[in-house]
């Protein structure tokens, strides 16, 4: 409760009040990020599995035509099919907003606008299966890095949630409670010094007028018969 | 302008490189060279790091140093090999960390 000394004065007791303000209406702020946080996220994360099992099943797809492609050629042969790709790709690279977390969105961009230019060898020395495979996989691009982004975005929703939450429990359960009972512990002890000097006025008042009218000398009397 | 790159054994990835992104290969029995590559593509202005589930089971430190960094985005994806499911358990491992339990794929297990 008190572990921290603290001054029972009324300043204090004013400021504490005040931050208590702040701070419940902080706790309500941040109670309604992580929940708005958590429902985008529950949303993106559900996209992001559904994207990866498709990109997942579409590369393992990619693979077997590959392995098939190779199959009908020599490594060498492969090697040099794929030694000099023609098409380049490059990203462009935004910002989207989400709850104040800055995700990533990207677009991408081939370097000749020129579809078939992702076959980078002549079609005289490799098999037609290679060509499919390729085709597979260029198909498969646009979901990689949709992939990409989405995940990228579940992982910073993910640890943005972990600290919202960590704050919202931590003003729940420790900040706030740790106020209110300084407010109480303040207003009890003020309390507490307002009687301590009401009866020490009285006490004296009681003094004064036994040094002015001398009562207890008058009533010794009645009390002597209690003794036998 | 960023750029995309792709991070495994030279069977998993020569397919990538004909689309045009750029192939990094690497023998899984050499995780130091892989995790300096990481580190160097990480540092350029590489905004999506594909790498696949086997050469990432020998750097998982690596990986973990980038997971909250905005960028790169560094994405596992199956190898020649098969699935091992080292993806996938990525996107729980989000799912867990955000909910603090799995909810999405507690029925699959």
């Amino acid at each position: 409760m008190a572990a921290t000394t603290i001054n029972p004065t009324r300043m204090e007791l004013t400021r504490l009040k005040k931050k208590l303000v702040t701070a419940r209406r902080g706790y309500k702020l941040l109670k309604d990020k992580r929940d708005e946080l958590m429902r985008q996220f529950l949303d993106l994360v559900r996209e992001n599995k559904e994207l990866r099992e498709k990109v997942e099943s579409g590369i393992a797809e990619a693979n077997r035509s590959f392995a098939l492609a190779r199959s009908g050629m020599s490594d060498e042969a492969v090697r040099v099919a794929f030694m000099s790709p023609k098409q380049e790709v490059s990203l462009n690279v935004h910002t989207r907003n989400i709850m104040s977390v800055d995700v990533p969105v990207y677009d991408f961009e081939t370097r000749t606008p020129d579809s078939n230019d992702i076959y980078s060898y002549g079609f005289a020395f490799t098999s037609g299966d290679l060509d499919a495979a390729v085709g597979r996989l260029s198909g498969l691009l646009p979901d990689m890095l949709k992939l990409a982004e989405s995940e990228k975005t579940c992982q910073m929703l993910a640890s943005e949630i972990e600290k919202t939450r960590r704050r919202v429990n931590a003003l729940e359960h420790v900040l706030i409670p740790d106020m209110v009972a300084n407010i109480k512990f303040i207003t009890m002890k003020l309390d507490e010094n307002e009687r301590s000097s009401q009866t020490r006025l009285m006490k004296v008042k009681d003094m004064m007028l036994e040094q002015a009218h001398h009562y207890s000398e008058k009533n010794t009397e009645p009390v002597q018969e209690q003794g036998t | 302008m960023s750029k995309a790159a792709v991070m495994g054994d030279w069977d998993s990835i020569y397919g990538f490189g004909a689309l045009g992104l750029d192939t990094f290969r690497f023998d899984p029995d050499d995780p130091d060279d892989a995790a300096k590559t990481l580190r160097r593509l990480a540092e350029e202005d590489y905004a999506v790091i594909y790498i696949t589930e086997g050469l990432a089971a020998c750097i998982p430190n690596e990986i973990e140093r980038y997971r909250f960094d905005p960028q790169p985005a560094i994405i596992l994806i199956p190898g020649i090999s098969g699935n091992t499911g080292e993806g996938i358990a990525s996107v729980r491992k989000s799912v867990e960390q955000a909910v603090g339990s799995d909810i999405l794929f507690g029925s699959g297990k």
